[in-house]
């Protein structure tokens, strides 16, 4: 327990704080910047410059806190699963239940964020990618709450696949255009609306959906998730009295987790896992494993680990979840990982189902699969550790949007 | 292998061309190739026809798999450079052959950054120089994050050639400027390649502003699609750039199987051709009028 933290650089190179990224050029290390064209440099200025002055402007954050409560739905509890942790045998399991938010899901509270800031930088539509569907009906709904016209890419594979979820954000009133380029699926429809954003300079507001993309996206997206980690922390010591031996959280761009690591990662007792998608296996091709089997490359406006050929030419990845369906990740977990701070490890399509089905079954809750992949993990490492070990998870998702893809990979025929 | 850099300190041919052109007293018609599209021996044929149709300068795009600058019509054709085996290493070579045909027209390769981050910036520029090419336009390298480049580019002799948008404000402008060589590509719509254009007035607000801020010559892209268009853009600037027109003559002409066929690369030409007549005739009727 509390194991020490590997020693992958010398601590002579390490930051006084693992807080401390980035710089003010955007910078984790050698990881993150801004790597755009130069039509939307001045634009990435201007969103930087006023997300400053609203971090630096209390009524922002009061503004934020009250529909954080009253609309999202926050705090979200912190759950111990009883059931689940006496049918793994080993350490407890607790959920922060981030799946109870309004929508569904954790990516709502980067929304509401970031539509006040555009609400105050004067912007009067909104454009957003998609994978899963989860932020394009977080962004479609914030913006149907504030009665903004909303534009959300999505790639046609994922239209595809994730069919209840386009519809829900057609009802909240948004456009959802299928991007049908290279894989059509999640990085493709970031190139769509970067590509949106170049064309529609002055009155549209790129809502980035995680803690990738040019500075200062990765750093805003984190600070606005890092409600999970603060309300998690509190949340534990009051119920448990200690920190958790263990935090974990899925990782597709890495936008839960960084939300639930950063207010820990200062706390280097507490072990932090991210938790990739391995697809069909590592070593199969086919898998989203950016961490654990890509190098560093410049994608979507940052420098970060990526799916890459030995030219430089982007891979597509592959996952059973379309919200981990991407072959990059945030720069800070690539700044995480060169740190050692944070492991990562990588979880198959096959083990997340398993988990997804052990969930349902021992807790009641039904979740995503981007989180099933980080469950998956816990079953592994639970059974290891003695019973008074506390491991904390976070539950971001719910998986209602998943039946159709888990009774297909089942073979249930709806 | 021989290198065909130049001597250190010497002039550019990007620089040399640029004032032979307006000794000429016209602008310059910059044409673009996507390496390998459709194959290498088509873009190859392109490339080599290019100079006596009338390109006084070549852009050579490097296909990426994620252009995000770049319309359906440079999209597909990466998609299509790609598939047919091209890489930057492969891209390179082509310059070299065109070398061995041409020492003086200037090629300039145009893309996005990971290729070259994932070739090595310090082993690309000495490479880059030595097949013969003279600037390079990196989209996604804005000058806040060149400098790992710019390190070895300049002691290699590469010109690196900066966009300017109509979104780069005066203040911005000197920022961007710093450091820039070759010439100043002014990216003349807030929007991506191929698709809208800028019209005269919009030109003629724009240009002088960039004038104002460097001595480098202006070269107008983005939009500009007819002899006329092209012919507008050298009336104000130094050089029109014509790229996703060139393409769609390429594109519109390849068989079911998407392969070139035995005319296509004259109807490339002959529009090479037409674009340079209006470039040739902007600045005649403009010295007529004076």
């Amino acid at each position: 327990m509390n194991k020490p933290l590997s020693p992958a650089l010398p601590n002579s190179l390490k930051p006084n704080s693992f807080k401390s990224g980035p710089d003010e050029r955007g910078h984790f290390g050698t990881f993150g910047g801004r790597y755009v064209a130069e039509t939307l440099m001045p634009l990435i200025l201007e969103v930087e410059k006023a997300y400053e002055a609203c971090k630096a402007d209390p009524s922002f954050q009061a503004e934020l806190d009250r529909y954080l409560a009253d609309y999202v739905g926050r705090p979200s509890p912190l759950w111990f699963a009883e059931r689940l942790t006496k049918a793994l045998g080993g350490a407890q399991v607790w959920f922060k239940r981030d799946e109870l938010n309004h929508t569904g899901a954790h990516k709502i509270n980067n929304c509401m964020g970031q539509i006040l800031l555009a609400r105050r930088m004067g912007k009067t539509r909104i454009i957003a990618e998609t994978g899963a569907g989860q932020h394009g009906v977080a962004t479609a709904t914030v913006c149907a709450l504030f009665g903004l016209p909303c534009t959300i890419y999505m790639g046609a594979t994922d239209v595809a696949r994730q069919s209840p979820n386009v519809f829900r954000m057609k009802l909240l009133g948004a456009e959802v255009k299928p991007v049908t380029s290279g894989a059509a699926t999640l990085k493709d429809a970031m190139n769509e609306a970067l590509r949106d954003w170049v064309a529609n300079v002055t009155d549209t507001y790129y809502l980035i959906g995680t803690v990738a993309g040019p500075h200062p996206y990765p750093a805003m997206v984190r600070d606005f998730q890092s409600v999970i980690g603060i309300e998690a922390k509190q949340q534990m010591l009051r119920a448990t009295g200690r920190l958790p031996d263990i935090a974990v959280a899925a990782i597709g761009g890495g936008s839960n987790a960084m939300g639930l690591f950063y207010p820990f990662l200062d706390d280097t007792g507490v072990r932090l896992v991210g938790v990739e998608a391995a697809g069909h296996g590592l070593d199969s091709g086919q898998h989203a494993a950016s961490l654990s089997k890509g190098r560093p490359g410049v994608l979507h406006g940052n420098r970060t680990y990526l799916l890459q050929d030995e030219f430089g030419q982007i891979l597509e990845a592959h996952s059973i979840s379309a919200g981990l369906d991407y072959p990059g990740v945030g720069p800070e977990h690539s700044w995480l990982h060169e740190l050692g701070r944070v492991e990562y490890v990588a979880v198959t399509d096959g083990e997340a189902l398993e988990a997804f089905q052990l969930c349902t079954r021992t807790e009641g809750i039904i979740p995503a699969l981007e989180p099933a992949h980080a469950l998956a993990h816990v079953a592994k490492i639970a059974t290891t550790l003695p019973d008074d070990a506390i491991i904390l998870m976070n539950l971001c998702g719910r998986g209602d949007k998943d039946i159709f893809t888990v009774a297909e990979a089942l073979g249930v025929k709806l | 292998m021989t290198s065909n850099r130049l001597p250190a300190g010497g002039p550019n041919r990007i620089a040399t061309r640029f004032a032979a052109v307006a000794a000429e007293g016209r602008g310059a018609l910059i044409t673009f190739v996507e390496a390998y599209d459709p194959d290498r021996a088509t873009s190859e044929a392109l490339l080599a026809g290019m100079p006596a149709a009338g390109a006084d300068l070549i852009e050579i795009g490097v296909p990426f798999t994620d252009p995000m600058a770049d319309g359906p019509t440079i999209q597909r054709a990466a998609q299509r450079g790609l598939k047919a085996g091209a890489t930057l290493p492969a891209t390179l070579d082509m310059v070299r052959g065109f070398r061995s045909l041409d020492a003086a027209t200037p090629i300039v390769l145009m893309g996005y950054y990971n290729p070259v981050l994932s070739y090595g910036p310090e082993r690309f520029a000495a490479d880059a120089a030595d097949a013969g090419v003279d600037g390079l336009i990196i989209v996604d390298l804005p000058p806040e994050e060149a400098d790992e480049l710019t390190v070895h580019t300049g002691p290699a002799g590469l010109e690196l050639i900066r966009l300017v948008a109509p979104t780069t404000d005066d203040k911005r402008l000197p920022v961007v400027l710093a450091g820039s060589g070759g010439f100043v590509y002014y990216v003349s719509i807030t929007g991506i390649t191929g698709t809208r254009s800028a019209s005269e007035a919009q030109l003629a607000d724009a240009i002088p502003r960039i004038r104002r801020a460097t001595t480098l010559p202006v070269a107008v892209g983005f939009g500009v699609r007819t002899p006329e268009q092209a012919a507008a853009a050298v009336r104000l600037a130094d050089a029109a750039v014509v790229a996703s027109a060139l393409i769609d003559t390429l594109s519109g002409d390849l068989d079911e199987a998407g392969r070139a066929k035995p005319g296509t690369v004259e109807k490339v030409l002959d529009q090479v051709r037409a674009l340079a007549a209006g470039v040739r005739g902007a600045r005649r009727n403009n010295q007529a009028a004076e």
